[in-house]
């Protein structure tokens, strides 16, 4: 998808467009509105050219640096000047372009009495095309001369930018090569050293390691079109009739990533996320629905997609940006899901300003700015309303306000894509937020440095906490007893309906059961449900456990819990069932390894067995165990 | 399917998106030659509106073949129906 879907379409676009020169004095400020509106390529080429007859060297003063901006390249790129110009708009920047001549690029930039050099550019982009840049490449080539070719064109590469930086001491910026080359062997191209296909690809991997040492950026086209699909990017036909690389439909896209790279480097990307929360960050409305009737988490498709923006949401604030809460609702209520709801991924501690209230949301976020100490054009807003994302674009223009739908599942491209917080570094100020997280790669670094399990879970600071069932739970846990088929002990399954009589009978227990450890939540991974039998046997009628936290003792931790409640109970002997299926044979021998005594084997492979509670001592396990 | 006077009506804007001028009157007879500043360049912005207005895909002998606004019009409306 190359069109810019993040931003809105303005109904009256056309006649405005029109209208603006009738007023010059805020003919600037109405451009750069017009700007940010969803425009295809022909839109975008109708304002570049108003805007630059009507301001031909740009408004007097602006809060931002103008840009001279010199696009070098080697096939037709003048289509692709008006998208980036506009992208410049988007953000109150005014940049010039320059274009070398067809090819002329090197000898524009070793001629200091050439056009180039006239220009003075304070900005350059490398923009060279795949059919250049694998000229001389071809089939028949042996390993040794492919790598020769490969060498050779790293060399130019290279002697362009210090050619770029010796003559104008302005930041770079290389394209990579966008892979348009049809593949000659097919899915093992890499075992054709000669492949133009391959050659590109390995292009790619070179330009960003030699980009590192030498201080350039990258225009990264080529993760575009892996994403979009080549053809959104390289229309074939067009490049044998106008010699146009990347297709004018692609332009206003092409220009935003040149635009969002001009404006990371003076600083203006954005630098806050400011979120909604009733249908942003979970489904349905606290303040009506509850704790129990929002959609958030696992057990519902919708909970999940909520649940994976939070995880982007997070994701985005570990490498640096911001977070903030904007809603209108009763503070308590808001705070709620935060402290309360197990399945919530951002926590009250994610959030740098946290305002809930019934006023208007663009007061609010001049008080959000406000306490963060940011400019409102360092803010992103992101809510699933109409009415206050409208609100809030025509209150505070200089606030970024995605277009997103109702549908949770298209909030991270829609960020991703807008590239709002487009970095160009990551500092270790960004990093240090992070530090305490590492999730899975920290628990696998500290397994590899420990050579012994004891010591190992030690470390992981097991954390298993308990909770009776209840009405925030309901959902997951009648999922995970109609999903769970391996460490399954019985197979029962429920519906919500059994699960809530668990819940009311003063004869049976229901315990869900999370794990935490030092690098994170593992969420709710067991269930037990226990009914006391009439001769003081507690039995045992679900015992099920998510097969990640095999190994970690959390088995005979869970028996201790068990014990404890049928004590309660006042039940003298555990039972404990095995009911074979198709898939549990895991559990085959689980209450014979916990202890239990077998007192029937059936043919099909069952067993039943029993535990005397009085002689029973609880194992010791580095699992610290709380109630929840 | 368009019919001719939707195809005229939707083609009139893309001229008029593209030539900023909104005085350009479309005919069947209308060659790139009466119009200031239809360049190559500008027949392939009309081209690729036209096919994102559309939604189709012309290829290379039909773009050649291409001699005036009544041979886009007729190639819409043959890729429409």
């Amino acid at each position: 998808m190359t069109d810019l879907h993040w931003l809105p379409t303005i109904p009256d676009w056309r006649q405005r467009l029109r209208a603006l020169p009738g007023d010059p004095a805020t003919a600037w400020d109405t451009a750069v509105a017009l700007a940010n509106a969803q425009l295809n390529f022909v839109l975008t080429n109708a304002l570049d050219e108003t805007v630059r007859r009507l301001l031909p060297v740009g408004p007097d003063s602006m809060a931002t640096q103008k840009v001279r901006l010199a696009v070098l390249g080697s096939s037709t790129l003048t289509h692709l000047l008006p998208g980036i110009r506009v992208a410049g708009l988007r953000r109150g920047i005014w940049i010039d372009t320059y274009e070398t001549d067809y090819g002329q690029y090197l000898q524009e930039l070793s001629e200091t009495d050439s056009a180039l050099h006239d220009f003075q550019p304070t900005a350059m982009l490398l923009a060279l095309d795949a059919y250049h840049l694998t000229s001389g490449v071809t089939a028949g080539m042996d390993a040794a001369t492919a790598d020769a070719a490969l060498e050779e064109m790293k060399g130019r590469i290279g002697e362009t930018w210090r050619l770029a930086r010796e003559a104008f001491r302005c930041p770079v910026i290389q394209q990579t090569v966008l892979p348009l080359h049809p593949p000659l062997l097919g899915n093992n191209e890499h075992r054709l050293p000669g492949s133009r296909a391959w050659f590109v690809t390995r292009l790619n991997q070179a330009i960003r390691v030699m980009a590192e040492q030498d201080g350039v950026d990258i225009l990264a086209v080529d993760d575009r079109a892996a994403r979009d699909g080549i053809g959104k990017w390289h229309d074939t036909a067009l490049w044998h009739r106008s010699k146009q690389e990347v297709t004018p439909a692609a332009g206003p896209l092409y220009g935003d990533l040149v635009g969002r790279w001009l404006a990371a480097k003076q600083g203006r990307s954005f630098k806050c996320l400011v979120m909604d929360l009733d249908n942003t960050l979970w489904g349905g409305v606290i303040g009506d629905d509850g704790l129990e009737g929002i959609a958030l988490g696992q057990g519902s498709p919708l909970g999940e997609a909520y649940t994976a923006f939070q995880e982007y949401a997070r994701e985005l604030s570990r490498r640096g940006v911001i977070l903030a809460v904007c809603s209108k609702n009763d503070a308590a209520n808001a705070l709620e899901p935060f402290e309360k709801h197990p399945d919530m991924v951002l926590k009250r501690g994610d959030i740098a300003s946290f305002v809930a209230n019934w006023q208007n949301k663009a007061d609010n976020i001049r008080a959000i700015a406000q306490e963060l100490n940011i400019g409102l054009d360092a803010l992103c807003f992101i809510d699933d309303n109409p009415f206050e994302r409208n609100l809030v674009r025509q209150e505070l223009p200089m606030v970024a306000v995605p277009e997103v739908s109702d549908d949770p599942t298209g909030y991270p491209l829609a960020l991703a894509d807008a590239g709002y917080f487009e970095g160009l570094a990551v500092t270790d100020d960004d990093r240090e937020r992070t530090s305490q997280y590492q999730g899975n790669k920290a628990r696998d670094a500290l397994k590899a440095a420990v050579t012994d399990l004891p010591s190992y879970l030690r470390g992981l600071e097991l954390q298993l906490i308990w909770k009776r069932f209840d009405r925030i739970g309901l959902q997951r846990i009648v999922q995970l007893i109609n999903k769970s088929n391996q460490f399954n002990l019985t197979t029962r399954r429920y519906t919500d309906e059994d699960v809530a009589a668990v819940m009311a009978d003063p004869n049976a227990f229901g315990l869900q059961l999370r794990l935490t450890d030092r690098f994170g939540d593992n969420g709710i991974i067991a269930i037990i449900i226990g009914r006391l039998l009439p001769e003081k046997d507690l039995y045992i009628d679900t015992w099920l456990m998510s097969c990640r936290v095999l190994g970690r003792q959390v088995e005979p931790t869970t028996l201790n819990l068990i014990a404890r409640e049928a004590q309660n109970l006042g039940a003298k002997r555990l039972i404990g069932e095995y009911i074979p299926t198709k898939k549990n044979a895991m559990v085959k021998d689980h209450y014979a390894r916990l202890g239990f005594t077998v007192m029937q084997a059936d043919q099909a492979g069952g067993n039943r067995n029993v535990l005397d509670l009085e002689g029973f001592t609880p194992a010791e396990t580095f699992i610290h165990v709380t109630e929840g | 399917m368009a019919t001719e006077a939707e195809i005229y009506a939707a083609l009139t804007e893309i001229f008029h998106d593209v030539f900023l001028r909104d005085d350009i009157v479309l005919t069947p007879e209308l060659t790139a030659k009466q119009v200031q500043g239809w360049d190559s360049f500008k027949q392939i912005e009309i081209i690729m509106a036209s096919e994102e207005k559309w939604g189709i895909k012309f290829n290379t002998r039909e773009l050649d073949s291409l001699r005036c606004v009544g041979d886009l019009a007729g190639l819409v409306g043959k890729k429409t129906a």
